[in-house]
């Protein structure tokens, strides 16, 4: 049924994963003024692996690759890491930034679904989880809106045939799992699923002119409805200096002395 | 403060207040009306990791800064000591840099490159130097950013092809031979000469403080093809060649030196060493004012590489005094290590402004000396202060090379003297804009 590739790859700006993020002083969230981000990785693996079905030139060829974000005006930036990376086009979903953590999944994931309608995607990759909010609902409630099968947490995604079969290998406990299942699909991405490419020079340069769209929730028929209130955001208790033991003999006495041995 | 500010967000100052006030200290109800969505915080913290909100940059220096600290952050500071201790060119990030297309980032769309400007290629070795790597990782791709200016400007159009393609894919090095053992800063007196014999030139003579000489195939070489004495002026009769550098001919020593020994520095002597006459770039005897062409938008470059040392310093200072407790306190609570890493930020920042002036004025096609010299001056005299600073600021940790901020130090120390001196720079500001006489 599918004559080729039609891949959505949703990405979130996130605060960069090296920085240790602060609690406001008001205790509702984190501070986000000032500091840096970057694009989620998870989101950068589902880019790298849109992009490398494209090389791998088949058994589907790859039609198009749409890259989309929500968010504030700095998501632009995002998305042109993006399509410098590989994506063909962009989608600045236009959500003004706000203190408290955004769109929650429920809503991502009802926009989405009728961007996949409207622009007839047949493949979805999706970060397994955005390091912000460490949700992990967005691919599965997606799937479950569109009725579509879903492979999550990919560390392997390979198209088998020009029926668009698609196999996934995702790790389990103990092990791994591979999946098959009929184009249209969503994935979730995993670290190990590739390492993703720096954008280059001349690819940034090139990404400045590709298409980027400005939409609103509306276009979709979504409202950015809150279905959760977040009370109270604190920093971890402070981590408890140990003792010292001079030798293997203190050691398993201090283990008994716990009731550990 | 807090009642001044709350009449202010109201009042018709309020976008002044809002682009133009960094707020420290506010209480909870200043913090959130701060967050909201056009109220911003100009700068992040000095103890960040590269962080790309500098409040003037534009656009595409951002996305510059963005890309190449990606880059940039997989080298650690351990991997720049090892270089550094080991002498290793540090072969994996240039490889890096080259395959991702940077080298070729202030030359033509045609040959490779990416046609940015000055302003975009000092973001770009900035944030090389900041990331860690000083000048040994700045000085392993310096020469492509600036040095071929003379070829892409002034060689034609097979030359280009020739030498700008494999120099911008990285399969291609060049070096920059113009300082002299006995001539200095005096170029224009410098000693080296060229002959014409039939479709060769043959030359002769020596040059120090060639960077990269070790691992460079090709170099670009200024030497004196009409004696000085049959010249009207001492700028002309110098020509420039680019060229193989051919190890037949050419003696190369390395020079050991105080710091940045990951890039090595050399002197060159050559007798009779034959040059192709199609190496020849430009017209002959053309050479100085060709070379001149490139040297403002150095002085950008090395001050460019200057700040990130020194933040990269004011970075390693912060973060160790915010945590290293003594007589119960981190020591950065006390003044005496505070305020000196305060002055630091401030002398850093102002001439971060200069640079960035200076590179946008070189971009728009101004001749601007006076702005590039007083930017790589005040960078750099910035740079060593903060890695002094910051060394003290350690105590005996900033004296041991674990703690990477001594040899920040000693690298500031290079920018300080190449590729012109603060002195020279000082007698340049004395008679150019205070218009007063030559002193030397």
């Amino acid at each position: 049924m599918a004559s080729g590739l039609r891949i959505l790859v949703p990405v979130k700006r996130v605060i960069d994963y090296a920085i240790k993020p602060r609690i406001n002083k008001a205790q509702t969230g984190v501070e986000i003024a000032g500091v840096k981000h970057s694009l989620n990785p998870f989101d950068e693996l589902s880019i790298e692996e849109a992009v490398r079905l494209r090389e791998r030139k088949g058994p589907l060829k790859v039609d198009n690759i749409l890259a989309l974000s929500a968010g504030g005006a700095k998501c632009a930036d995002t998305l042109r890491t993006a399509m410098a990376m590989g994506a063909d086009r962009a989608f600045h979903i236009d959500v003004p930034d706000s203190a408290d953590g955004g769109l929650e999944p429920l809503t991502v994931a009802k926009m989405l679904k009728e961007v996949v309608k409207k622009e007839d995607i047949n493949l979805v990759f999706l970060g397994k989880q955005a390091i912000d909010g460490d949700q992990g609902q967005t691919g599965q409630m997606l799937a479950g809106l569109l009725g579509w099968p879903q492979a999550t947490q990919a560390s392997k995604v390979e198209i088998k045939d020009e029926s668009g079969t698609v196999e996934v290998v995702h790790e389990v406990d103990g092990g791994v799992e591979t999946l098959r299942a009929k184009l249209p699909l969503i994935i979730t991405t995993d670290l190990r699923l590739n390492e993703p490419r720096y954008a280059s020079l001349p690819n940034i340069m090139k990404a400045k002119k590709k298409p980027l769209q400005k939409m609103t929730l509306a276009d979709f028929g979504v409202e950015d409805k809150k279905r959760l209130k977040t009370l109270k955001v604190t920093e971890p208790p402070a981590r408890q200096g140990g003792g010292k033991v001079e030798d293997v003999d203190g050691l398993i006495g201090k283990l008994k002395e716990l009731g550990a041995l | 403060m807090k009642g001044r500010l709350a009449i202010k967000f109201g009042s018709p100052y309020s976008i002044l207040c809002r682009t133009s006030t960094w707020i420290p200290n506010v209480s909870p109800c200043v913090r959130s009306a701060v967050s909201t969505p056009n109220i911003r915080h100009l700068h992040a913290r000095a103890t960040e990791y590269l962080p790309s909100n500098f409040p003037d940059w534009t656009d595409s220096q951002r996305s510059v800064r963005e890309a190449i600290s990606a880059i940039c952050s997989r080298y650690t500071d351990d991997y720049w000591l090892e270089r550094d201790t080991e002498h290793k060119f540090p072969w994996e990030l240039y490889k890096d840099l080259a395959a991702n297309g940077w080298l070729g980032i202030c030359l033509p769309e045609k040959f490779g490159g990416s046609n940015l400007g000055i302003s975009e290629a000092a973001v770009m070795l900035q944030t090389i130097s900041e990331s860690g790597a000083g000048m040994n990782g700045a000085s392993s791709v310096h020469m492509n950013i600036f040095g071929l200016e003379p070829v892409a400007k002034f060689g034609t159009d097979k030359q280009k092809e020739q030498w700008l393609v494999p120099l911008i894919q990285g399969k291609e090095r060049a070096c920059f031979a113009v300082t002299e053992p006995n001539t200095g800063l005096d170029t224009l007196r410098l000693q080296s000469s060229a002959r014409r014999e039939g479709d060769h030139y043959i030359l002769n003579g020596s040059k120090v403080f060639i960077s990269t000489a070790q691992v460079a195939e090709k170099a670009l070489i200024l030497v004196r093809t009409t004696p000085l004495k049959d010249v009207k002026k001492p700028s002309q009769g110098l020509s420039l060649f680019y060229t193989n550098l051919d190890r037949s001919a050419v003696q190369i020593h390395e020079i050991p030196k105080m710091g940045r020994s990951a890039v090595d520095t050399n002197s060159l002597s050559f007798e009779e060493w034959k040059v192709p006459v199609e190496d020849l770039v430009g017209q002959e005897g053309d050479g100085f004012r060709m070379i001149l062409h490139g040297m403002n938008a150095e002085r950008i470059l090395v001050g460019a590489e200057a700040l990130g040392i020194g933040y990269a310093a004011l970075r390693r200072a912060c973060n160790y005094v915010g945590e290293r407790v003594v007589f119960g306190n981190p020591v950065g609570k006390y003044q005496g290590i505070q305020h000196p890493l305060a002055e630091c930020w401030m002398n850093l920042e102002s001439a971060r402004l200069v640079i960035y002036l200076a590179a946008r004025l070189y971009d728009e096609g101004y001749v601007d000396g006076e702005y590039a010299n007083a930017g790589k001056y005040l960078a750099s005299e910035a740079a060593f202060k903060a890695a002094e600073r910051a060394i003290m600021s350690h105590g005996g940790m900033g004296y041991a090379k674990e703690y990477h901020v001594e040899r920040y130090m000693r690298e500031a120390v290079l920018t300080r003297i190449a590729p012109v001196s603060g002195e020279m720079i000082k007698n340049y500001i004395g008679q150019r804009v205070l218009g007063l006489p030559k002193s030397y």
